[in-house]
């Protein structure tokens, strides 16, 4: 079904249930519990995150999980096609669909020409040719150099492009809503569930972003299965041995990188018509870092390890960093003072303004003790529950590939 | 001319800085193949060295003086340095003052420690790991590193003055029959040029004349054939990790009066001491130093006005550009190796 | 510390529950009657304060953040009252606002302008948020109040000098009880004139982003409007770390004057090398070589040390003033903390109070009331005179501090002293100014959400 064989099927079918019950899925606490709380994910900014993030690494995982070659500069595609997305806003109107697809076809163009030259190397080389390029347009963003060069503003820089009220918007008209929309329906639109004391709240931006990213991962099974995907893997078991047969190789690497360039800047418009602001720290080292930071942790190569790890590291920053004193009191106050006290003491210096530590000595902890990514401990609770025939199966020809 | 003549000096002095870490992270990087993102992390602790001899060498007791007040209106109290009360006030104040360069003797046996147990408890398992594995896990300890030293020293940058011995600047351009104050330059910064010099000639000279240098040479170039040859190398590249964080630390520790440090200031490095190592080339070490000294010499003028005037904000993206100028141009950098890191 | 277990949601489900399990269509959830975003229900009303707490400015984050846990104190009866006692408003008795007891969410910023955006969205979505308070940056200060403006809750800013944040980025759910570059100009431009005369000739090095380039506006036309002549203005990277190329040129440039128009780690590093460059000990045009440096704050001037002494620069507050309200907020924080609460700490304690004022003004937590209450409000009694929060752009008006470097501190927060307290009427400005946006500046209209 779907061109899919039936592993990918059943692995496609759970991402597509998993994103559309993910409201429900990720408030597993009552709201007004200390539970809920803390560890509830499933507000409408937070799930958007989810799959945007998604979204980005599963284009990331095209070029670096299927050629091996690792980019470090990939934010930048993220940042060009967050630009162009709210440049749409300020030039058309808020509608959503003009920005996604001028969003894709800029971060295409910077890609085919950033790609065209950093693939000229390999290796090291590579990397640093493409976090050379990404750290430009970063420092040309944050202080709007091109703007300055013009004598307008093309990034507005560090405090980030944004919609005035006086932006030309030709194509609105006057009842339109003051937010992005498609066609007159708000992405903040939503609605809320309530069953005893939960509360589920289902967001239009959200589920438009997860039928893209749906979208964007169907298309990635279908290339990783593709001859195009089983070229890309043989020239990163050896790239020379392939030039040697005759065949050149650049064509390949191109469409890869361009490809996966064009989910960046997917991924980008779509943040903006989430939230139609946008800076140049998008395209900060740290935001490319933090992408390939996302894929391994998942699991290189695999389908949706990485998409696993976005979503970690998205958690993590948004929830641990809120945890502060005050809640962990709130959670031990059944216990005695002494024993709470102790604690949080204990629990303080891992959360809140310390949820960084957690982050880094969760990255050693996975790459110590689960060399394949999170996706290695799927794999070891399916062991685990006696799913040992049909599992290992899937993860050692589905699944998995070696990660270099 | 003396306008020139300051920016290359500065150049060098930025350069001297980047050569450093450079050459620090082409030891671990370049030749032993892995991918160090820690290696910012082990520059901050040399700082950090430095700022805790200060804080150390100004441990006080403390004296109630009722003759005054504090912001509340208490009794204030004053603080008085064991230090001066141990050595005599002139002595022990001497001996604070030379707190920078005094830290030394805390910064080598650190970064020894630190570099071997990085080696032997972390990097060692991780030689035949894939590079992406070797990033994340240093990239988490660096986060580590940096929340530890957060967390004792809080996050704002930390003032670290230099003895007052080197307080001012030297007049170079009256030595070269200018006119007085045309080329004045901070004597500190003098300092750590010579001193970064220093070090990059010791570490030639440890691995060019000695026999360990030797044989760490030959295993960079051909590891399997030195360990047939029933040479213990995993053991001599334990003490190039440790002599690498020394580099670092170094690096580090003479940096804090000029640049604070706070415990983010690994991080500031690390992506272009990277950008060093690969414009230097992959495996070499004279190409990291020379890489270090072009790009700084080549980030001062462009700092200048005169340049700015023309290309407005060139100075922020100059390393960059230079970078991919260089990499197109010559496939391995300046002095790179063939096959190192290629793959 | 302990918090009660009730809360707005405890009564949402008693009432969800009563209500058959009813799906409830609306953006408010249970409240869509009451016509505003999150009101709160029950006895409880939440907070949340968006702060550095990793990154460079963190220090500054976590002392707002104490200022503002000891404004939530004050506010439900805990503690001594700090300036309730002496705000000029009395409706405040302890009790909460409106009779609500006041929980607090707290957020990292990291002073990234995308993650205070979600880490304010998820205050806002999950938490149920009224208010947010906080941040450290102008740029991050814009966008939060951009995402409230679009959410339908009130921001009050921390700190944030830019013009931008009530200028051309003003909003109207959004409120800045800090000063700007403009008022900083206008301060110091006399008091420079008294003490370095009319001609000198200054030379800008500016951070390179939207703050540094408003600041350097404002002061660039304080000292021309005095005479002085302005020799170069340069931008710098953020983050450049060592500014030695950027201040050598400064030597040779005529110049006597250095002013440095950057904040935080810049601050430092750039003060520290200009220092080390031997500029204080210059002489030119027979003047003695000068630095200024606009804003202070009193956790930078401590990582720069001696550097700082003889600087002047200015500041939105102090806690060496001695008027009654700047006695008592210093006590209380001090009490609490062990030492003196920085200007970071002072503004967002002070807009804690000032909202939940107009609160209970208002009489409900509905922003359009709680702006209507705020618009043109005069007060007294918080530390900086008599003071007035602007309806024309949601930016409070009071004295502004001139500061200079202590030559001989006595202890490690003895780092600056008062050298003028300059009144109110000389910092103001016209709301259509032209570094504010001009006339096409706009509010917009009070947004209460649905």
């Amino acid at each position: 079904m779907l061109g899919l064989n039936s592993r990918d099927l059943k692995l496609f079918l759970l991402v597509v249930a998993m994103t559309m019950l993910a409201p429900i899925l990720l408030n597993p606490f009552p709201a007004d519990s200390a539970l809920g709380e803390s560890f509830n994910a499933g507000y409408p900014a937070l799930l958007q995150r989810f799959v945007i993030f998604g979204l980005l690494v599963i284009g990331f995982n095209i070029l670096f999980g299927l050629t091996g070659y690792l980019s470090f500069g990939h934010a930048a595609f993220l940042g060009v096609g967050s630009y162009a997305a709210v440049w749409m806003f300020k030039l058309l109107s808020y509608n959503v669909i003009p920005a996604i697809i001028l969003s894709v076809i800029v971060a295409g163009i910077f890609s085919v020409v950033i790609g065209y030259v950093a693939l000229r190397r390999s290796g090291i080389y590579f990397s640093i040719l493409t976090l050379a390029f990404a750290q430009m347009m970063y420092a040309i963003a944050y202080s709007d150099l091109v703007g300055k060069f013009l004598g307008t503003i093309v990034t507005n820089g560090e405090t980030g492009l944004q919609v005035y009220a006086d932006d030309p918007q030709i194509l609105a008209s006057p009842g339109d809503p003051v937010l992005p929309h498609l066609f007159g329906l708000e992405m903040n639109a939503q609605t809320v569930l309530a069953v005893g004391g939960w509360e589920f709240t289902f967001q239009f931006g959200y589920y438009l972003s997860a039928l893209v990213m749906l979208a964007g991962f169907y298309l990635s099974i279908r290339i990783f299965r593709s001859p195009f995907g089983m070229m890309l893997r043989a020239i990163k078991s050896n790239q020379t041995r392939m030039s040697y047969t005759g065949l050149d190789t650049k064509p390949y690497m191109l469409a890869a990188f361009v490809i996966s360039g064009c989910y960046a800047g997917l991924a980008g418009g779509l943040m903006s018509s989430m939230d139609p602001l946008t800076g140049g720290e998008r395209m900060f080292w740290t935001a490319s870092g933090e992408i390939v930071v996302m894929s391994i942790l998942g699991g290189v190569g695999t389908l949706i390890g990485p998409v696993l790890g976005a979503g970690l590291i998205k958690y993590l920053e948004n929830i641990i960093s809120k945890i502060n004193d005050g809640i962990l009191h709130q959670w031990f106050a059944f216990m005695p003072d002494w024993l709470d006290n102790l604690l949080v003491t204990i629990i303080h210096p891992f959360v809140g303004k310390g949820w960084h530590l957690t982050l880094g000595l969760l990255f050693m902890a996975v790459v110590i003790f689960l060399p394949g990514g999170l996706m290695q401990l799927g794999e070891k609770i399916a062991a685990l529950f006696g799913r040992k025939t049909k599992s290992d199966d899937d993860a050692k020809t589905g699944a998995t590939e070696p990660a270099e | 001319m003396d306008v020139i003549l300051v920016q290359i000096l500065n150049g060098l002095d930025k350069g001297a800085a980047y050569a450093l870490i450079a050459l620090g992270l082409t030891l671990i990087f370049g030749t032993l193949g892995v991918v160090n993102f820690a290696h910012g992390a082990l520059f901050m602790i040399g700082a950090f060295c430095a700022v805790t001899m200060q804080r150390f060498l100004n441990l006080s007791q403390t004296v109630i003086d009722e003759t005054q007040t504090d912001f509340l209106g208490n009794p204030l109290k004053v603080e008085v340095p064991y230090v001066q009360s141990w050595f005599g006030e002139a002595a022990g104040a001497a001996i604070q003052d030379w707190s920078v360069p005094l830290s030394i003797l805390l910064v080598i046996p650190v970064m020894l420690f630190v570099g071997w147990a990085m080696e032997r408890g972390l990097i060692k398992h991780f030689y035949k790991r894939p590079h992406a594995d070797q990033i994340l896990v240093t990239f988490g300890l660096a986060i580590v590193i940096g929340e530890i030293i957060k967390a004792f020293y809080g996050a704002n940058p930390i003032q670290t003055p230099m003895p007052s011995a080197f307080i001012g600047t030297i007049d170079l351009g009256t030595w070269l029959g200018m006119d007085p104050g045309a080329v004045a330059y901070p004597m500190w910064r003098m300092v750590y040029f010579f001193f970064a010099a220093a070090v990059i000639a010791a570490v030639f000279a440890f691995l060019q004349f000695t026999t360990f240098g030797m044989v760490v040479r030959a295993g960079m170039a051909d590891r399997e054939t030195v360990g047939m040859l029933g040479i213990d190398i995993d053991k001599r590249f334990t003490l190039m990790f440790g002599l690498a964080a020394c580099v670092a630390g170094l690096a580090g520790m003479m940096y804090a009066p000029i640049l604070s440090p706070h415990y983010n200031i690994g991080m500031d490095f690390l992506v272009l001491s990277f950008v060093v190592v690969v414009v230097g080339g992959m495996g070499s070490l004279p190409g990291a130093v020379l890489a270090g000294f072009v790009l700084g010499i080549l980030q001062s003028f462009a700092s200048m006005n005169e340049v700015k005037a023309i290309l407005p904000g060139i100075d922020q993206i100059i390393i960059y550009l230079v970078a991919i100028i260089i990499l197109l141009t010559r496939p391995r950098g300046l002095m790179g190796r063939k096959g190192v890191m290629e793959e | 510390m302990s918090k009660s277990n009730f809360s707005r949601r405890g009564v949402l489900k008693t009432g969800a529950i009563a209500g058959a399990g009813l799906a409830l269509p609306t953006y408010l959830r249970a409240d869509g009657h009451s016509g505003f975003t999150n009101a709160p229900q029950g006895d409880t009303v939440k907070i949340g304060f968006n702060v550095p707490q990793t990154g460079p400015y963190a220090e500054e984050g976590l002392d707002e953040l104490r200022a503002q846990e000891l404004a939530v104190e004050h506010l439900n009866g805990m503690g001594d009252g700090g300036m309730l006692n002496t705000f000029s408003e009395k409706n405040l008795d302890g009790t909460g606002i409106l009779g609500k007891k006041v929980e607090f969410v707290t957020g990292d910023t990291q002073t990234k302008s995308d993650v205070a955006r979600a880490s304010a969205q998820s205050m806002i979505q999950k938490d149920g948020c009224i208010m947010i308070n906080g941040g450290s940056s102008s740029g991050v200060a814009v966008a939060v109040q951009g995402l409230c403006q679009e959410a339908g809750v009130i921001f009050m800013a921390g700190l944030t000098h830019s013009n931008d944040t009530t200028g051309k980025d003003r909003k109207a759910n959004g409120f800045r009880h800090f000063f700007n570059g403009y008022m900083s100009g206008a301060a110091l431009g006399p008091v420079l004139e008294n003490e370095y005369g009319n001609e000198r000739r200054a030379y800008h090095l500016t951070a390179d982003y939207n703050w540094g380039w408003t600041q350097q506006e404002s002061i660039q036309a304080a000292t021309e409007a005095i005479g002085w002549q302005t020799a170069e203005t340069v931008l710098t990277p953020v983050g450049a770390g060592d500014f030695s190329s950027y201040i050598a040129p400064v030597l040779n440039s005529g110049a006597d004057t250095l002013i440095l128009n950057h904040y935080g780690g810049d601050m430092v590093n750039s003060l520290t090398q200009a220092v080390q460059f031997g500029l204080r000990d210059k002489q030119v045009n027979g003047k003695d070589f000068t630095i200024i440096v606009p804003l202070y704050s009193e956790l930078m001037a401590a990582g720069a040390g001696s550097n700082i002494q003889g600087v002047f620069g200015s500041m939105n507050w102090n806690w060496q003033l001695q008027d009654e309200g700047t006695k008592a907020f210093v006590k209380s924080f001090g009490e609490k903390y062990g030492f003196p609460p920085s200007n970071a700490a002072h503004t967002c304690y002070v807009q804690t109070l000032l909202y939940a004022d107009a609160v209970t003004r208002a009489g409900t937590f509905n922003p359009c009331g709680v702006v209507e209450a705020l618009e043109d409000f005069d007060f007294d009694g918080m530390g900086n005179g008599p003071t007035t929060y602007r309806g024309a752009d949601h930016q409070c008006f009071k004295d502004v501090l001139v500061m200079k470097g202590k030559e001989n501190p006595t202890n490690q927060y003895d780092t600056l002293e008062i050298v003028e307290v300059t009144p109110r009427a000389q910092v103001e400005y016209a709301a259509d100014h032209p570094m504010f946006g001009g006339a096409e500046a706009s509010l917009g209209d009070c947004n209460p959400g649905a």
